[in-house]
C-alpha cells in the first residue's frame, strides 16, 4: 500500500447555500500526526467528518488506505472499521457499561467472539488507564474518563487511522491533561492521527504537521514550529495571537 | 401581580394567609356537595341495586376466570400492538416515501376512529372477508386490541427514537455499524427506555379498552370482565356485579399505575447507581 493514509482531493462541502469547505487538498501519511487548527466556523470539523463520510462531500474525493470512499460503489461500513473516530461529546453508548461499549462493535461488526472481544477491550482499557472502570456506566464517569473510554472503544477495532474531533473541547480544564496524555502515547506508538484541536501546546509537541484553516480553505501548513512558532500568513498570526494570549489581542 | 413596592400590606391578607383561607373554603365546599348528594339520593334504592352484599359475595369468587381473560387478552393485544407500532414507527422515519404515507394514514385513521368500530369490523368483518378460516375468540380479540393500540404506540415509539441523541447514531456508524444494526443495538434499546412510562400508560388504557370486546360476543368460558359483569347483572337483577367488575379492573390498573409512576421517576428497577467516589 501507499504511504498516504488519508488523501483528500478537491473537497467541497456545502450545507444548503452555505459553502463550508471550498476546495481542500490534504494528505496524512502513515504514522503521521496532523493537527488541524483554525477559528470556529473555519470548516475543520467538517473536513474531519468528511474523511469517514459522516458528512457527504458535495464534490471532490476521499481516499483512505488507497480506497476511494467517495466512490458510489464503496462499502462505507467496511471502510469505517479501519477509521477510528473520537467525538467532542464522547458519544459513549449510554445504555451500555464501559466494557460493553468496547465490545459491542467488535462483536456486531467485526464478528469477533465474546472472549476475544473482552480480551481486546481489557487491553485497551488498560492502555487508557481505566481498567478499574470496566463495569461502570458512562454516566458515572467524569468527562475525561468518558473520553478515554471513547478512545479505547475506537482502538478496540484496530483502526489504521484515528480521527479526533476537538476531543478536549468539552472537558473541564483539569481533565484535559489525561486525555492529551493518552493521545500523545498513541502518537508515540506510531498511530496515524488527524486531530482537530485548540490545544496549541499539544499540536506543537506532538504534531508532525499542522494545517491552519480559515474560511473553508487551508491557509497555511507545515511543521508546527513554523506554523505555530513563526507563522507566515497574517490570518494565522491573528488567530494564534487570540488563542495564545486572549487578553492582549490588540 | 403585586410587586414589592406596591404592597400596602395592612388592608390585604398576606399571600400565605390567603392560600390557607382558600384551602378551608375548598374543604367546606367539597363536604357540602357530598352531603347534598347523599341526602337527596334514594340511598336504600342505590344500595339494593348497586351494593347488595349477598350478590357481591356471590359474584366475587366467580370473577377470577374473567379477570384472567382480561389480562390475557390485553397482554396479547399489547404484544401485537407493540410489534405493529415498531414497524409503523420505522416506516414513518424511513426514507421510502410510500412507507411514510402508509404509516401516516394508518396512524391517523386508527387514532381518529372510536375503538368500538374497530371491534365491530374485526369481530364481524373478518369472518366474512376470510370465510375459509375459522377465527378463534382470542385471535379476533388480539387483532382488534393490537390494531387499536398500535396507532398510539407508533407515535410514542417514533418520538422515543427521535429523542435518542444524534451523536449515538454517529458513534455507531463511525464504528462501521450498518443503519439497521445501529437501530437495533444502539437506538431502540435507548428509545424504548425513554418511552416506558407512556407505554405503561397505553397498557392501562388498553386494559380498559378490552371491555369493548363484548361487541364481538365471546363464547362461554372465554368472556372477559365486562361481558362477565353484564351477564351477571341479568342473573342477579341489579348492578352489583358491575361494582365487582370495576374493582377487578382496579386490581389490574392500579399496580400498573404505580409501576408507571416509578418508571417516570426514572427509577428503573434494574439500574443501581453506585458512584465510584474518586
Amino acid at each position: 500500500m501507499t504511504d498516504v493514509a488519508i488523501d483528500v482531493r478537491g473537497l467541497h462541502k456545502s450545507f444548503g447555500p452555505l459553502e463550508v469547505l471550498k476546495g481542500i487538498d490534504a494528505q496524512v501519511n502513515r504514522g503521521e500526526v496532523v493537527c488541524v487548527i483554525g477559528p470556529s466556523g473555519s470548516g475543520k470539523s467538517t473536513l474531519l467528518r468528511c474523511v469517514n463520510l459522516l458528512e457527504e462531500p458535495t464534490a471532490g474525493s476521499i481516499f483512505v488506505d488507497g480506497v476511494e470512499l467517495t466512490d458510489p460503489d464503496a462499502d462505507i461500513d467496511r471502510a469505517r472499521r479501519r477509521i477510528g473516530m473520537v467525538f467532542q461529546q464522547f458519544n459513549l453508548f449510554t445504555h451500555l457499561n464501559v466494557t460493553e461499549n468496547l465490545t459491542v462493535a467488535q462483536i456486531k461488526v467485526l464478528g469477533r467472539g465474546k472472549d476475544e472481544a473482552l480480551k481486546i477491550a481489557r487491553h485497551n482499557l488498560e492502555r487508557v488507564g481505566l481498567s478499574e472502570k470496566a463495569g461502570a456506566m458512562p454516566a458515572q464517569l467524569s468527562g475525561g474518563q468518558q473520553q478515554r473510554v471513547a478512545i479505547a472503544r475506537a482502538l478496540s477495532m484496530d483502526p489504521d487511522v484515528m480521527l479526533f474531533d476537538e476531543p478536549t473541547s468539552a472537558l473541564d480544564p483539569e481533565l484535559v491533561g489525561d486525555v492529551l496524555a493518552v493521545m500523545k502515547q498513541l502518537a508515540a506508538e506510531g498511530m496515524t492521527m488527524m486531530v482537530v484541536t485548540h490545544e496549541m501546546q499539544f499540536a506543537r509537541e506532538v504534531a508532525d504537521r499542522v494545517l491552519f484553516m480559515d474560511g473553508g480553505v487551508i491557509v497555511e501548513q507545515g511543521h508546527p514550529d513554523s506554523v505555530i512558532g513563526k507563522p507566515s500568513n497574517e490570518r494565522t498570526r491573528t488567530f494564534l495571537a487570540r488563542v495564545l494570549d486572549p487578553l492582549h489581542t490588540r | 401581580m403585586t410587586t414589592v413596592e406596591s404592597t400596602p400590606a395592612k388592608t390585604r391578607m398576606s399571600p400565605r394567609k390567603r392560600a390557607q383561607y382558600l384551602r378551608i373554603v375548598q374543604y367546606v365546599l367539597l363536604v357540602g356537595i357530598l352531603l347534598a348528594l347523599l341526602l337527596t339520593a334514594d340511598l336504600a334504592q342505590v344500595q339494593d341495586k348497586f351494593l347488595k352484599w349477598d350478590t357481591f359475595t356471590a359474584v366475587l369468587p366467580q370473577a377470577g376466570g374473567a379477570l384472567l381473560n382480561t389480562i390475557l387478552y390485553t397482554a396479547c393485544g399489547f404484544a401485537l400492538g407493540f410489534v405493529l407500532a415498531l414497524l409503523l414507527a420505522l416506516m414513518k422515519l424511513g426514507t421510502v416515501a410510500i412507507n411514510r404515507w402508509v404509516a401516516t394514514i394508518y396512524i391517523e385513521f386508527f387514532r381518529g376512529i372510536p375503538a368500538l368500530l374497530v371491534f365491530i369490523v374485526v369481530g364481524f368483518g373478518l369472518p366474512y372477508a376470510y370465510p375459509d378460516y375459522e377465527f378463534l375468540d382470542i385471535g379476533k380479540v388480539t387483532i382488534a386490541l393490537g390494531v387499536v393500540s398500535s396507532a398510539y404506540m407508533a407515535e410514542t415509539l417514533r418520538a422515543g427514537i427521535q429523542a435518542v441523541p444524534k451523536g449515538q447514531v454517529e458513534a455507531a456508524r463511525a464504528l462501521g455499524m450498518s443503519p439497521a444494526k445501529t437501530m437495533v443495538t444502539i437506538v431502540l434499546p435507548q428509545a424504548i427506555k425513554i418511552v416506558l412510562p407512556p407505554l405503561a400508560n397505553e397498557l392501562i388504557a388498553l386494559t380498559k379498552d378490552s371491555s369493548l370486546i363484548f361487541v364481538i360476543g365471546l363464547s362461554p368460558g372465554q368472556e372477559e370482565l365486562a361481558q362477565f359483569g353484564r351477564t351477571a347483572n341479568g342473573t342477579y337483577k341489579g348492578f352489583t356485579p358491575m361494582i365487582v367488575v370495576g374493582l377487578c379492573y382496579l386490581v389490574i390498573t392500579i399496580p400498573l399505575s404505580l409501576l408507571q409512576r416509578r418508571l417516570e421517576r426514572g427509577g428503573m428497577p434494574t439500574v443501581t447507581s453506585h458512584h465510584g467516589g474518586k
